[in-house]
């Protein structure tokens, strides 16, 4: 009973707050998608701003671009931080570089990478200096588009270059602990190397690589100011599509800015739902 | 295979750093334009400006270190505690608790910031520091009590009933036990908070309404004008504390520890 008192008594402050900020946040912008604002009048509830939103094939463009960024994002980030976890598995000349690399990269705000990966890849870049130099194109016009296009590479490259280091570090830490002893006997009882990732260490690995996923799917489906210097003006990923309604000077669109968060918020609570279960299957294995 | 593995590792380092050459060296250039692999003229003009009070870098920069810091000792005052109840004691609604402790980490703060901010402009909130660093405490909080919550599991409070059962007051157990035995999780922890304070765009941007300009903010603005040089060198200063940290802390971070899961963002 003692015990009850204390855990409440040292949850109580910072479940308070992340209660007040966190949960009061959304709340409000939930109340709002539903164009329910008491102090500035609007006291009937509808479902108005879901309606348009629900209508326009903008949203729908954009939604499409947003979920393909983050799949493929997440996609060739986890399949590449699983060779590079396999790669620093054993030790080899450059390990100690290339491990300093990828903690460093942990630390590196999203930001400096994408203007990193704008001055690699834009039409001016150095790869397209590059590309001149090789004799392969005559001006910056004729270096392909990767940043501002249509398929948003830039912003996957991005992405990719942050997201490896993460997922890497996780994984890497899984097959560290698991160790190498499944894998052995697997190959003693006559398995292949492909043989014994495929069958033996993949399925170990899969609950804290997906759990590790879910989260890089989460941030690169919502994050804004990635895309906000990548990507191209039309279509818009739905974070740059709610941040504009809601700084628009229009204060109609602002419920409907408020409908697409709450998009962005459903899609990341079911990232939440997957991460919480892969963890549990990861405790139970 | 081992010639494979050499280029894999000749692949993956170049990968990983190449991205920071260009903007090392526009840091250093003066006029590099197209098509030279290399700036015709080597300046420190850039880091000059940037470094000037009229450029605002300076002002940015302590702005976001002095965010940095509130949001972090605020993350430690109460994440501490709530990490101590949930890596130390197994109770009814744990699980919930955790999960309430996850979402916000995971969740793009543009769903929250956006509908915070209506209640903020009531509360004079908007557009002030002290409404940043509230809003920052949406990521940094949770963060810092999973950090002590995994720091508190491999914590024997054994050692506590043995002081008191010698004649400790309270104040005493905590001073001379468990702080000592935390304090390297904490400062770990708190450095890494503040790197995540340090990251924050949107939450700033939508609360801060771009009268509270940190690094980032700037780092942006001088990105979309073109201004490669002064890029450069600001994009340089805002990675200098994460590398600092990176020195000072490199043999606790390893996946294990629950301190990364915050960096996936």
């Amino acid at each position: 009973m003692q015990d009850r008192l204390k855990i409440t008594l040292l949850l109580t402050p910072a479940l308070t707050v992340i209660g007040v900020l966190f949960f009061g946040g959304l709340g409000l912008s939930l109340l709002r998608s539903f164009n329910y604002m008491p102090i500035i009048g609007m006291n009937d509830p509808n479902l108005d701003a879901y309606r348009s939103v629900l209508a326009s094939p903008q949203v729908y463009r954009s939604l499409a671009l947003t979920l393909y960024i983050a799949a493929t994002s997440t996609l060739i980030a986890s399949v590449l931080a699983v060779a590079t976890a396999l790669l620093l598995r054993r030790s080899f000349r450059g390990r100690a570089i290339a491990s300093f690399l990828v903690h460093l990269n942990l630390t590196i705000p999203h930001l400096v990478g994408a203007i990193g990966i704008l001055y690699l890849f834009s039409q001016s870049g150095s790869f397209a200096r590059m590309a001149y130099g090789l004799g392969l194109i005559t001006k910056p016009a004729d270096f392909p588009a990767i940043v501002f296009d249509p398929y948003a590479i830039g912003i996957i490259a991005t992405y990719v270059w942050k997201e490896l280091p993460f997922i890497t570090v996780i994984t890497l830490a899984n097959m560290q602990t698991l160790g190498n002893d499944h894998e052995s006997v697997a190959r003693t009882l006559g398995a292949s190397r492909w043989q014994a990732f495929r069958h033996v260490l993949l399925p170990q690995i899969m609950p804290g690589l997906l759990s590790a996923s879910a989260i890089v799917f989460a941030f690169t489906f919502g994050a804004y100011e990635i895309p906000a210097l990548l990507g191209a003006s039309a279509p818009q990923t739905l974070p740059l599509m709610a941040y504009r309604g809601f700084t628009d000077v229009n204060l109609a669109s602002h419920p409907q800015a408020m409908a697409l968060a709450m998009l962005i918020a459903a899609v990341s609570a079911i990232m939440i739902a997957l991460y919480t279960r892969a963890l549990r299957n990861k405790r139970r294995g | 295979m081992a010639h494979l593995r050499r280029m894999a590792a000749i692949v993956l380092i170049s990968w990983l750093v190449l991205p920071l050459v260009p903007l090392a060296i526009w840091s250093f250039a003066r006029g590099w334009t197209f098509p030279n692999l290399l700036p015709q003229n080597w300046t420190l003009q850039p880091w000059a400006f940037a470094l000037s009070p009229q450029s605002g870098v300076l002002h940015s920069l302590w702005l976001t270190t002095g965010i940095a810091l509130a949001a972090t000792a605020l993350s430690v005052l109460l994440g501490v505690p709530a990490g101590r109840a949930l890596g130390q004691y197994k109770f009814r609604g744990k699980t919930l608790i955790e999960l309430i402790i996850l979402a916000p980490i995971i969740m793009p703060g543009i769903a929250v910031a956006m509908g915070l901010q209506s209640v903020f402009i009531g509360l004079h909130l908007n557009n002030t520091v002290t409404g940043v660093v509230l809003v920052h405490l949406i990521p940094t909080l949770p963060y810092m009590v999973l950090v002590m919550s995994g720091i508190f599991a491999a914590y024997d409070p054994l050692v506590e009933d043995q002081a008191r059962s010698l004649g400790a007051s309270p104040g005493q157990v905590f001073r001379h036990i468990t702080l000592p035995a935390i304090l390297p999780g904490i400062i770990v922890g708190a450095m890494f908070t503040f790197l995540v304070s340090w990251s924050q765009y949107i939450l700033t941007l939508v609360i801060g309404g771009g009268r509270v300009q940190t690094l980032p903010l700037l780092l942006f603005q001088f990105a979309t004008s073109g201004r490669n040089d002064i890029t450069g060198a600001i994009g340089m200063i805002y990675i200098l504390p994460g590398v600092l940290i990176l020195i000072l802390t490199a043999r606790h971070l390893t996946g294990r520890s629950s301190a990364i899961t915050g960096f996936g963002q």
